[in-house]
């Protein structure tokens, strides 16, 4: 699989923008979908955008599109302002989430339309599209299937025609909105990884929205994490994993454990116990330690951090898997461990934490500013 | 709306099973009511004319009123129904796809035409448009002349369509989905390019069905058209009014003479807009 080189032919515009988007705020109504969002995406970066539904990453990308005007802020291309620019004009190939194929065309004419609508000037002849269809359709690995309509194809494949169709522009960037949303699994991880191997070979600018953070870990060189229409963090997969920047970022980012502790004269303290946490930097009061189901384990009697009961016992291929209630704290957590024999059912076994990251309380009852993990 | 000339795909075989059962009543049902309510009539009116011949029929439809009175019967249906076409899509996609304070009541406004009796909307259309009136003083003054023309027939043509066609495409339109002119944009092409290559084609087949609706309603309307026509021989006489002419002259055999010309001729004309419906159906409409 190549992509075909006759796509360079337009030496005018580059292959792989660079993004930048300053201060863009937009309201629908008085429901504030984008606020004060800044953000830098390098030439031929794989970016996504990753949060809840209603955290504005969809409305980011349109605006990123040109299907939306931001109320305020500035979208550039290499460096050119962008924002005014209407979209016709803005040369991104965008796919939607539900792949918006245009259903009484074949494929091969879905495909060939952006060329096709060109003025006389630009349009290149009818050989010449399709010649490009031809290639395209090899691309995406849908040969000898041009002559099919949209309702023939499998979804897999109707979202490849549709990545076919926004790259036949030779776009500045590539924008997928939940590229992999209405796919079943099988078919998500394959086109996943073939999603990579496509940004590998064109070398575009990349964004994509998702809301699962598997597909946003495992593809993207950044992603930018998004919570109420502000950015809570943008960074690499390994950054968002060791070093998350909010409590919404750790939470959301894999699975964490949140239990609710109070700082005091430098000590961080749970029900009774102290934790073993650096609270060097914090101010005293109320704050939350985060941590993941894997950094905790069974520690040896009298060093632990926390204690709690065995709940149930359950045996795996790697070991034991013990359901854990620990003291003071609502849920059960599993805990994969090379368990004793001895420790009981119902009895109490003593948990050190290996890995926390502490959040203190702001004025409103929020938790803000990493603290240090321990 | 499905086109009556093609067999639904999900017709079954006669005998194969299914989960509701009553092919037998139903089938029975719509055969007597076919039967009775239309094809029974029809036959009659038929077997009436048939006492002209062939040689009848020619000599009635060769008549100078009754041929000046079809043509312009069906011509000014056919450009009632056209004018429809285009307002019809206009409101239908407003209706649709903007949302504003009291859409829910201009929504229920399309439909007043079916509901109003035929003769009510006759007298307030003479009314507005006669040379007095609030829409006819003005137009006088720069001689245009709608009320007792052909005009006027054209106006209340218009009026009596515009909910087929608004009614048939409305729903097509919801279908089409806001991402496909999005899709079509960032392609780079115009908003003209998106209108017609885009949106205009899944529509074909509904506006087609809505153009035969209109046309038909309007080839059989009678109450709206005399009020308003005027009704001058060979000028703006309508053909279903020369049919209650020559009844009350007791001129059966002329009368369904007319109709069943008229019935030959609208059921031609609909066969062929069917045609090219169920042509666009199978070209644009693989949805």
């Amino acid at each position: 699989m190549r992509f075909p080189e006759a796509f360079a032919d337009t030496k005018t515009i580059k292959r792989g923008a660079s993004i930048r988007i300053e201060g863009v705020e937009q309201d629908f109504g008085a429901f504030p979908a984008l606020r004060d969002v800044s953000l830098d995406i390098q030439s031929g970066e794989l970016v996504a955008l990753l949060g809840p539904s209603g955290s504005g990453k969809t409305t980011l990308l349109r605006v990123i599109a040109g299907l939306n005007s931001p109320d305020r802020g500035r979208v550039l291309f290499d460096g050119e302002n962008a924002t005014g620019l209407p979209v016709q004009d803005r040369h991104v190939g965008m796919v939607f989430q539900n792949y918006a194929l245009f259903k009484h065309m074949t494929v091969a004419d879905n495909i060939a339309y952006g060329l096709k609508v060109r003025p006389r000037r630009t349009r290149p002849s009818r050989s010449a599209i399709r010649t490009r269809v031809a290639e395209l359709l090899q691309f995406v690995q849908l040969d000898g299937l041009g002559a099919r309509y949209p309702a023939q194809l499998s979804g897999g494949q109707r979202q490849r025609v549709a990545l076919a169709r926004a790259l036949a522009i030779e776009p500045r960037v590539l924008l997928l909105d939940e590229p992999f949303g209405a796919l079943d699994a099988r078919v998500r991880k394959d086109l996943r990884r073939w999603l990579r191997d496509i940004h590998k070979q064109t070398g575009l600018t990349t964004v994509f929205v998702t809301h699962d953070q598997d597909e946003a870990m495992e593809l993207a060189d950044r992603v930018v994490v998004l919570n109420e229409g502000r950015i809570e963090q943008i960074g690499t997969p390994e950054e968002l994993y060791d070093r998350p920047a909010s409590p919404f970022v750790i939470s959301f980012v894999g699975e964490a454990v949140a239990l609710p502790v109070a700082i005091a004269d430098g000590q961080v303290r749970f029900g009774g116990r102290e934790l073993h946490i650096d609270t060097h930097g914090l101010r005293s009061g109320p704050a939350r330690v985060f941590f993941r189901p894997a950094d905790i384990a069974v520690a040896a009697e009298g060093n632990g951090d926390l204690e709690g009961r065995v709940e149930s016992l359950r045996r795996t291929p790697a070991g034991v898997r013990a359901t854990i209630a620990i003291d003071g704290y609502d849920q059960t957590l599993e805990i994969d461990s090379p368990l004793e024999r001895s420790a009981s059912l119902g009895g109490r076994v003593p948990l050190s934490l290996a890995k926390a990251r502490i959040f203190p309380a702001d004025e409103n009852g929020g938790y803000v500013n990493a603290g240090d993990g321990i | 709306m499905t086109s009556p000339i093609l067999v639904g795909k999900n017709a079954r075989r006669l005998t194969a099973p299914s989960v509701i059962p009553g092919f037998g009543l139903t089938f029975g049902y719509t055969l007597i009511y076919l039967g009775l309510i239309v094809l029974f009539p029809l036959a009659t009116l038929i077997w009436w004319s048939s006492g002209l011949g062939l040689s009848g029929l020619y000599a009635i439809a060769s008549e100078p009123r009754v041929a000046a009175a079809l043509r312009v019967t069906f011509f000014i249906s056919f450009a009632a129904a056209v004018v429809d076409l285009f307002f019809g899509l206009i409101v239908a996609w407003v209706l649709t796809r903007y949302d504003f304070a009291g859409r829910r009541l201009l929504d229920a406004f399309v439909d007043l035409p079916f509901a109003l009796p035929t003769a009510v909307a006759g007298i307030s259309l003479a009314a507005l448009y006669s040379p007095s009136g609030w829409f006819g003083a003005p137009l006088a003054g720069y001689d245009i002349k709608i009320a007792f023309t052909r005009l006027g027939i054209l106006v209340a043509l218009i009026f009596i369509g515009l909910p087929f066609v608004v009614r048939t495409v409305q729903p097509i339109i919801s279908e089409l989905e806001v991402e496909l002119e999005e899709a079509s944009a960032t392609l780079g092409a115009g908003r003209l390019q998106t209108v017609l290559r885009v949106m205009l084609p899944p529509l074909a087949p509904a506006l087609l069905t809505g153009l035969a609706l209109a046309f038909a309603r309007s080839i059989g309307e009678y109450g709206s058209v005399i009020f308003i026509a005027g009704n001058i021989a060979y000028v703006s006489e309508i053909a279903p009014l020369l049919i209650v002419v020559k009844l009350e002259q007791y001129d059966v055999a002329g009368a369904t003479g007319i109709a069943t010309i008229m019935l030959a001729i609208s059921f031609a004309a609909l066969l062929l807009i069917n045609l090219v419906h169920a042509w666009s159906r199978r070209k644009f409409g693989r949805v």
